[in-house]
């Protein structure tokens, strides 16, 4: 019943000759959330950014197998379309400093001089704002820079900046880890809004955040992928001793 | 015996903030005394007259700068427009490809060329221009300002890109940003106060410039608009008006020194508040 949109097949990511990412495979099914956890350093940031080849952005940085979004192999695309199609939020929020609130939002579209009408621009704007709860609190005041709002709306913003572009998949880099305790939850709270049309896989080194949001988590060891399964088996039964320790916070 | 080793830390430490406060002024000082010096001697002499007129001959009273003034704005507009485009998109390779080998020998001769004295500047322009065009001109002028204000472009373009979170960058790219629209869209409307602040200071350090045109521009009595002939410039008149025998002459060097420095002062001026009106915060 549920398709898969995003597989790696045996997927390896190098930084030089420091093999991060080793021999991954991992199958992430339609509006699903799914939670990429582990220790620091095991490669799951890496992973993330390989999906939407953000990984290779970093010099000496090389990549190997193969990530299917839809059965294309992404790493045969050009990276600009990759992009497109798989929006990403990062750890600290980074909207535009130079761009008001409204340009932040359709940014994706201004920036690489996408002409569209005022009408479907503010559509565009009022839609993506909306949808990550931000519309009530900024529709006074969208023509201030985006660097005026606080840090979780900042991020919210950020959010709306990747889903202004409709893409298929939503990436988040430790999203809630620059946040608030408040912020956090409305964030956490807007995963579940986003997955009925989007995809989202949210790296964190937060246990109980993985478990709160996510209906599938993968954990990470050493740049291997240990488990992989739903999330309240992981958290209640994992099989592999690895996973128990890192759950029952034997090592972090 | 305690307190008093004491007291004399404390006064140590009172000695020290005095002497670098009073280090400080002597600093401004120069300043003061060469601002003060040449307002005196030079504010009387500037009137509309003077800045309209071209020089009169010995012996006529009167006579202005006009053709001074219009070729040094003409010299270093020209400068300008050669430097800026070269200077930032060098200053933009440097920031973004800080470890790759040619960033590292093209900083290395940016370093260099920064120290290079401004005569031997000219000389180049001489070998370079002038003698295959076959005559002095304001072009090979305006070439040899433009190296000089490269340096200036390159680092201070250099220097605050590198200041921009990298985070911005992967905001663009993550949006599906080519490589060229991350830079023109994003690195550099977000660094362009200090962008343009280099900018005017490479003109602010080059409005006084006298060694490099002495064998380019070569200055010119009357006015003239073509860049392929001499050009009059405000630092070569007063160079050679500053060491002729005549006291009319010395007066309009005093003016001309005046009107330069005004100049120099209201760019760095302008510069600070520009500066500030557009900084993006990040």
């Amino acid at each position: 019943m549920e398709s898969t949109i995003v597989k790696s097949v045996d997927y390896n990511a190098y930084f030089g000759d420091n093999h991060v990412v080793k021999n991954v495979n991992i199958d992430i099914p339609r509006n699903n959330v799914i939670a990429v956890m582990g220790p620091s350093g095991c490669g799951k940031t890496t992973f993330l950014r390989g999906i939407n080849r953000m990984h290779e952005l970093i010099p000496g940085a090389t990549a190997k197998g193969q990530i299917l979004l839809n059965g294309e192999d992404v790493l045969e695309m050009h990276p600009i379309f990759v992009r497109l199609k798989i929006g990403m939020v990062f750890q600290r929020p980074n909207p535009f400093p130079n761009l008001s609130i409204y340009d932040n939002v359709i940014a994706g579209y201004k920036l690489n001089g996408i002409k569209l009408p005022k009408a479907e621009k503010d559509k565009i704007v009022e839609h993506s704002l909306t949808r990550v709860a931000l519309w009530k609190e900024v529709k006074d005041s969208l023509t201030k820079k985006g660097s005026f709002l606080s840090g979780g709306q900042q991020q919210r913003l950020c959010i709306a900046r990747a889903v202004a572009m409709e893409p298929e998949v939503l990436l988040f880099d430790e999203p809630t880890s620059a946040l608030d305790p408040i912020s956090t939850s409305t964030v956490e709270e807007l995963f579940h809004e986003l997955k009925k049309n989007y995809t989202l896989i949210i790296v964190t080194h937060n246990m109980q955040q993985a478990a709160r949001v996510s209906d599938k988590t993968a954990f990470f060891y050493m740049g291997e992928l240990v488990e992989y399964d739903a999330t309240k088996q992981m958290f209640t039964n994992p099989k592999d001793t690895r996973t128990q320790n890192y759950i029952t916070g034997r090592f972090s | 015996m305690a307190s008093n080793h004491v007291k004399y830390r404390i006064g140590k430490s009172t000695f020290f903030k005095g002497l670098t406060i009073l280090l400080a002024c002597a600093c401004v000082v120069p300043l003061i005394f060469i601002l003060i010096y040449i307002l005196q001697a030079g504010i009387t002499k500037i009137n509309w007259h003077f800045l309209t007129n071209l020089p009169k001959p010995v012996g006529e009273t009167g006579g202005g700068i006009a053709n001074a003034l219009l070729g040094s704005m003409i010299i270093i507009l020209v400068a300008s427009v050669i430097a800026i485009p070269f200077g930032i998109l060098c200053g933009i390779y440097l920031s973004e490809n800080k470890k790759s080998k040619l960033a590292y020998w093209s900083r290395l001769c940016v370093d260099i060329l920064q120290g290079v004295p401004s005569i031997v500047i000219g000389i180049v322009a001489y070998f370079w221009l002038v003698k295959p065009m076959g005559g002095f001109s304001a072009l090979s002028g305006s070439v040899a300002l433009a190296i000089m204000m490269l340096p200036i472009i390159i680092r201070s373009t250099e220097e605050t890109l590198k200041l921009l979170p990298d985070s911005l960058r992967e905001a663009g790219f993550a949006l599906g940003l080519p490589f060229h629209r991350v830079v023109l869209k994003v690195i550099v409307p977000c660094g362009i106060s200090g962008i343009l602040s280099g900018v005017m200071l490479s003109v602010a350090r080059i409005a006084g410039e006298t060694a490099p045109l002495l064998f380019t521009a070569f200055g010119n009595p009357y006015l003239s608009f073509n860049l392929l002939k001499p050009m009059q410039s405000l630092p070569l008149l007063i160079f050679n008006y500053a060491t002729s025998p005549y006291n009319d002459w010395h007066d309009l060097a005093w003016g001309a020194s005046c009107i330069l420095l005004i100049w120099v002062l209201a760019l760095n001026i302008f510069t600070k508040l520009m500066t500030r009106k557009w900084k993006v915060q990040l």
